[in-house]
């Protein structure tokens, strides 16, 4: 790991100033346990980290807007908060399933919506957008057996690597930032972008802001939803595809859908082809096997991960079956 | 002379009792010291630069800037400008600093220039033509040969015509007539002419094996009444030993060397130092308490600890740490080789074994890697087995525990689990149906068989292939035999007793996780008379007797027995002491429970501590060695029989695999310590289950480079993958008078094959290459459904 | 970066001052240049910035109070093993992926070798030598012993250090929840059989 300066301020507005307004210069460190990965494998290689796990003012609070979470919150904590397993059950599986429980001892929330992608040309040096010296796609043409199925048309074949941002996206969450000019929120799916060019991240972050919220919308009562994930391991090991879905039912009959897939992608991919198939129509298996087919019909495999097709289809179709309240 | 042959387990105190390992107490608190944890007095941190590149030549090395670091205090280049690296990870040049940032900030501050050349890291089935093997047998290619059986005369005149690139030890020689080589074959490779090949590249990446033929294949493949093919194999694996390899050298003088090493083999050590070093061995001691896991990986003073021992040197005789990082542990420091073969066997109708044709390939890195045995035990009468070695720059290969059994066992198995799938035969009738050719551990096959079946409840459980699916999930049971030599290595043991009472032992082994020190004591303690406490064992250091490295399951037989004869010698020395004040002969004196009494009248004796002090001021100390012609009878023994049966469930839908049930029955002589013996047949299922599903070195060709050097996506089975584990280690008549065999390797060579034959008969297809992941489920179930419907 | 220019190399937050400090680290054998630690006014208030040379770090280990200089880059486990030659909590992996390096803090079981020891101050840190009564084996420890829940030994401690803390939290859990609980550790030599007998000896006679 390179040398670096270390600060620990205690307000966000210092902790913004610490910051710099260009990426590589500093980076902020909360749980660490994504970060110094990355600053031990050389792929970053900040000149200061700024910790914001000792900030003041960040707290949580449960009010009319819904739950608002610190980000500094860490994922056992939210996991084991009375409110989160009473309103977002789906939440709290999927905190229970990420990783292991020192992880989850340590990291953060924000940590987790921010952390890098898992792809190893990028964990190996070669850049997010990974590349050889003769400027070839490593990715495409390589072992990319854990890579996107889904929007990949682009440079960026690496797949969003949180395994609870579909759930939160499911529940509706915003993620609040801080910044030189001040707060702003915004739909957590809109925090994920897919970059197009070398220098650009897959997060709508400022090099000088934090995330220092995530706000849940108030509990509702007819919101059903589940979170599916394929692993390889029966524990501690990263997906091969995981999908949230909520269902707004009244009986049998979906009034409203979301279906949110993590893993298959540089982002966390929604799909409104498995929504339509799912809204108005009363709940069957069937119906959770046409709406999963349709959640991969434009999926475009690389060279070497087709089975990731099917494995996002189970967890769509799984997702499904059990936020209806069936068995998967 | 006296009676060194084993007591009986029937009525011993301890051999073949559950004996609580003696260093678990050490372990559990975290007071158990390893190679990683020693922290010499001044300590400098070494780092390793290593070649990114697969292959290149490095043109030019500038260590000037890190020279200047404050805080450098040498810096070591380990391959000059001009030197061609083969592996990406390929150490470069090694530093050394005050403390470990500095070292890493040095590392940084050397530029390495380098031309890059052509590599290759794939594995992937050889060209057809690759050219056949001419120059001279390796120890390596020696023992393929006889792994495979090749016939003697076939074998004698190659050995003739080729010649051999090495000077075979008489050890070796043992070794190999162990393992079945004739005295005629044994004879041809002492006579061979020995032609040198150091320093000669290969000149491609494939070397093709003479074929091995036996009988008439082709005929007895035309009259066979149902064949079989297949493809089956496994990838490279890596030993991903928990603490890495590495060491703290430092000189305490200029003349003299102290290495703390992390080493499957203590009293080896030495000697592979002094000539790089330019010190004699005698002036080189090594020592280790304790060691992190090895697995066969660390058997050498690598290239790293040789760069420490030299830093330490340049540093005016420091000690200078060098542990590998993690990336490079799972890069360099171990790879099990991989095996493909594509397989045709044929028999009758009744499932007698006629016919073997095989055509195999796999890579052990730029040294190439051996043929695995097969057809692996049953010795089919008709066989034609063509290899060839992929010689690519992935690094070296290191034995991995039963090295070329494994996959073997996965190739063969296979095989025959597909023929009797064809024959719509349960797997366990073909087994018995073909024992007959199963050679000289058959009868114990068939026991074991049985128990295992019984254990499994195999009979109740077991169904024809694919017809066991319930809820979108399969089940399916498997099978798989292994054998394995596994004689006690040559070891020297001092065992004394003091007027106090007080007994040590002192032994150059190593206890690499087995319980080696815990077999020792009991041995010691048993002869004695006393509880395994009052043994203080001292291991681990060249200061004591030299003790042969602990590789292929040669460790329990070698100290086993050099320990019983030393305890045996010993225990006469003070019978000589004791017995006038008994009124007794010498030899009518035994040691029981903590007394030294008289066996004809047990009223007279004496207690321990009382009989000791008869030796007046001095101790006794007794050296015992193994093998010892001259000390009868012959304490170890070799060949061990196994079996392995597994029960998965396979979710249809996404291909992932659970392992539901193992059972392991396992036979291996006498058994010192049953309790540790069975750890070792559990921890063989728990690696056994990681390498079927989850572990696989992944290389990019682009770049060379391995591409999961890391423990998330280099994976190891963790507890939540572990089922119910059932083991059962064959005891008593039959077994017990054999003498000790090592147990290290065998239980680990069959789960693979088991589980691959368990997804086989649940998903009702062949999964062909281990580990059986998702996507390889997936792939050969839509194979299997385009196949039938056209 | 903002602000950086209103360096005022004065007194640093842990009542060393950067006088003393220089003294302390000249006679610690560093050559390296040792910048210490400095105050930058950050959104108009002073924040203390540290390192990237050695700088006072205090650590609470096993009760016990010590007083290092190290640079903020050093992690805990690095800090435990290298300068406290506390050396139970073992570096196997170095990335979060293990659990050979699991330590306590403040009741948690998290990994040393991904947290910064300079982040690490202020917190009780609880190491595998302290697991043990006296002289007496804790009974997980006793549990491991009696079941050869070790063969290597090199990711034991880990594993006991997380099952302490996770029983310490969950006394009532189940041999299910616990195996869960002990799904970040590792182990190789495939102990696992002894560790699931440890765990059932322990849900059946208490921790």
């Amino acid at each position: 790991m390179r040398a670096f300066e270390y600060a620990a301020p205690t307000t966000k507005e210092q902790a913004v100033s610490l910051l710099g307004t260009q990426w590589g210069h500093a980076e902020v460190i909360a749980g660490g346990t994504d970060m110094l990965s990355l600053m031990k494998d050389d792929v970053v290689r900040p000149k200061r980290l700024v910790s914001i796990q000792q900030l003041q003012g960040l707290d949580g609070s449960s009010s009319s807007r819904g739950l608002e979470i610190s980000a500094v919150t860490t994922l056992a904590e939210l996991a084991n908060n009375i409110n989160v397993m009473k309103d977002y059950p789906a939440l709290a599986d999927a905190i229970d399933e990420a990783a292991s429980p020192q992880i989850r001892n340590m990291a953060t929330l924000g940590g987790n919506l921010c952390q890098r992608p898992r792809c190893w040309y990028f964990r190996g040096g070669y850049g997010l957008l990974p590349k050889d010296e003769s400027g070839k796609d490593l990715a495409a043409a390589g072992n990319n057996r854990y890579h996107a199925i889904l929007g990949n048309a682009g440079p960026a074949k690496f797949v969003s690597p949180s395994s609870i941002v579909p759930a939160l996206i499911a529940y509706g969450a915003k993620i609040q930032l801080f910044g030189p000019k001040g707060t702003r929120e915004l739909a957590i799916e809109n925090f994920y972008v897919i970059p197009k060019s070398d220098g650009e991240r897959e997060h709508d972050l400022k090099p000088n802001e934090i995330v220092t919220r995530v706000i849940l919308p108030g509990a509702d009562k007819n919101l059903k939803v589940a979170h599916y994930e394929v692993r390889q391991k029966a524990a501690f090991d990263w997906p091969l595809a995981v999908a949230a879905v909520a269902l707004r039912m009244d009986g049998s009959r979906i009034q409203d859908a979301r279906v949110v897939m993590g893993h298959v992608a540089p982002v966390p991919w929604i799909s409104g082809e498995a929504a339509n198939v799912l809204v108005s129509k009363n709940y069957s298996e069937d119906l959770a096997r046409q709406a999963a087919d349709a959640a991969l019909t434009k999926a475009t495999p690389l060279s070497q991960n087709a089975y990731k097709v099917q494995l996002a289809r189970v967890a769509v179709k799984r997702a499904i079956v059990k936020a209806a309240g069936g068995t998967s | 002379m006296p009676d060194y042959s084993w007591p009986s387990p029937a009525t011993s105190a301890l051999i073949g009792k559950r004996v609580t390992r003696v260093d678990a107490p050490a372990k559990v608190s975290g007071h158990a010291q390893y190679t990683y944890d020693y922290h010499g007095k001044n300590m400098l941190f070494g780092k390793v630069v290593r070649s990114p590149y697969a292959k290149a030549k490095i043109v030019s090395i500038d260590v000037s800037a890190a020279e200047k670091m404050p805080g450098v205090k040498a810096v070591q280049i380990i391959q000059k400008a001009g030197s061609t690296v083969q592996w990406a990870g390929d150490e470069v040049v090694a530093v050394a600093a005050i403390d470990e940032a500095t070292a890493d900030d040095a590392a940084r501050a050397i530029k390495i220039e380098y031309k890059k050349l052509a590599h290759l890291v794939s594995d992937a089935e050889p060209p057809a033509g690759a050219g056949e093997a001419a120059g001279p047998f390796s120890s390596d290619d020696i023992d393929d040969a006889i792994g495979n059986q090749l016939p003697d005369k076939q074998f004698i005149e190659a050995l003739q015509q080729r010649g051999v690139s090495f000077k075979p030890e008489e050890d070796d020689l043992k070794d190999w007539a162990d393992e079945g080589a004739s005295d005629d074959v044994i004879n041809a490779i002492r006579k061979a002419p020995f032609h040198n090949t150091e320093g000669q590249q290969p000149h491609s990446f494939f070397q093709k094996a003479a074929a091995q033929t036996q009988g008439d294949p082709d005929k007895a493949m035309a009259e066979a009444e149902v064949t079989s093919e297949g493809l089956y194999g496994a990838t490279v694996i890596a030993h991903c030993c928990l603490e890495s390899h590495g060491s703290v050298t430092e000189w305490p003088d200029k003349d003299h060397v102290f290495t703390h090493i992390s080493t499957q083999n203590v009293s080896g050590i030495a000697g592979q130092m002094a000539d790089p070093l330019e010190v004699p061995a005698a002036n080189i001691r090594v020592h280790q308490d304790n060691m992190g896991g090895g697995f066969g990986s660390k058997f050498a003073a690598d290239r790293w600890d040789i760069a420490a021992a030299r830093l330490s040197k340049k540093a005016g005789g420091r000690p200078v740490r060098i542990m590998l990082e993690r990336d490079a542990e799972l890069q360099v420091a171990g790879a099990r080789p991989s095996a493909y073969a594509r397989v045709k066997v044929g028999a009758k109708k009744d499932g007698t074994l006629l016919a073997w044709q095989s055509t195999s390939w796999g890579t052990g890195g730029p040294g190439g890697g051996g043929m695995p045995p097969i057809p692996y035990i049953f010795s089919i009468p008709n066989k034609r087995a063509e290899h060839t070695t992929v010689r690519n720059n992935i690094g070296p290969a290191r034995a991995w525990r039963a090295p070329n059994h494994p996959q073997a066992a996965m190739i063969t198995m296979g095989a025959l689990d597909d023929l009797a799938a064809k024959l719509n035969m349960s797997p366990l009738d073909l087994w018995i149906k073909n024992l007959d050719i199963a050679g000289p551990r058959k009868d114990t096959y068939r026991e074991e068989l049985g128990i295992a079946a019984e254990l499994m409840d195999w009979s109740n459980k077991w169904k024809p292939r694919g017809t066991n699916l319930s809820s979108g999930i399969a089940r399916g049971l498997g099978l798989s035999i292994h054998t394995w030599g596994g004689r006690g290595h040559n070891s020297d043991c001092d065992v004394t007793i003091h007027p106090d009472g007080s007994v040590e032992v002192k032994i150059g082994t190593q206890d690499i996780g087995t319980g080696t020190r815990t077999t020792i004591a009991i041995v010691v303690a048993e002869t004695l008379g006393l509880p395994v406490e009052a043994i203080n064992l001292y291991i681990g250091d060249t200061l004591y007797p030299p003790s042969g490295g602990s590789g292929g399951s040669t460790t329990p037989g070698g100290v086993s027995s050099s320990s019983r004869r030393a305890a045996v010698d010993a225990r006469e020395a003070l019978f000589a002491q004791v017995a006038p004040g008994l009124n007794a002969q010498a030899n009518d004196l035994e040691c029981v429970n903590g007394t030294v009494r008289v066996k004809s009248g047990p009223s007279r004796s004496l207690s321990w501590k009382q009989a000791c002090s008869k030796l007046g001021a001095m101790p006794v100390t007794a050296r015992g060695k193994n093998p010892d012609k001259s000390k009868p009878p012959d304490l170890t023994n070799s060949g061990v029989g196994g079996v392995s049966m597994a029960d998965v469930a396979v979710d249809m839908e996404t291909g992932v695999v659970q392992v539901k049930k193992m059972v392991a029955v396992q036979d291996c002589g006498l058994i010192i310590d049953l309790k540790t013996a069975e750890s070792s047949c559990y921890g063989a299922l728990v690696m056994g289950i990681s390498y079927a599903l989850f572990e696989e070195k992944l290389f990019d060709q682009q770049t060379g480079r391995m591409l999961n050097p890391n423990m998330e996506f280099y994976r190891l089975a963790g507890l939540n993958d572990i089922p119910e584990l059932v083991v059962h280690m064959m005891t008593g008549k039959g077994y017990d008078e054999r003498g000790v065999i090592g147990l290290g390797e065998p239980p680990v060579i069959s789960p693979g094959a088991a589980i691959s034959n368990a997804v086989a008969n649940a998903i009702g297809v062949r999964v062909p290459i281990l580990p059986i992941t998702p996507d390889k489920v997936l792939a050969a179930l839509s194979q299997s459904t385009r196949a039938g419907a056209q | 970066m903002p602000d950086d220019q209103s360096k005022t190399p004065e007194s640093v937050g842990s009542g060393v001052s950067r006088r003393d400090f220089l003294k302390i680290s000249s006679v610690s054998a560093a050559a390296v240049p040792v910048l210490g630690t400095r105050i930058v006014k950050a959104s108009g208030a002073p924040v203390t910035v540290y390192g990237p040379g050695r700088v006072p770090v205090e650590l609470n280990v096993n009760g016990q109070l010590h007083k290092l200089q190290i640079e903020p880059r050093m992690t805990l486990l690095d800090a435990l093993r290298d300068e406290l030659q506390i050396t139970g909590a073992k570096r196997v992996c170095d990335r979060a992926e293990c659990g050979a390096c699991t330590v306590i803090t403040d009741g948690k079981a998290v990994y040393a070798c991904s947290v910064l020891a300079i982040a690490a101050q202020g917190k009780r840190i609880t190491t595998i030598e302290s697991v043990m009564q006296g002289e007496a084996l804790h009974p997980i420890q006793t549990a491991f012993v009696e079941n050869d829940a070790s063969q290597c030994g090199f990711c034991t401690p880990g594993f006991v250090v997380a099952l302490k803390a996770f029983l310490d939290q969950h006394p009532k859990a189940t041999p299910d929840e616990i195996r869960r609980g002990l799904s970040g550790n590792l182990c190789r030599c495939g102990t696992y059989h002894g560790i699931q007998q440890a765990i059932s000896q322990i849900t059946q006679r208490g921790a």
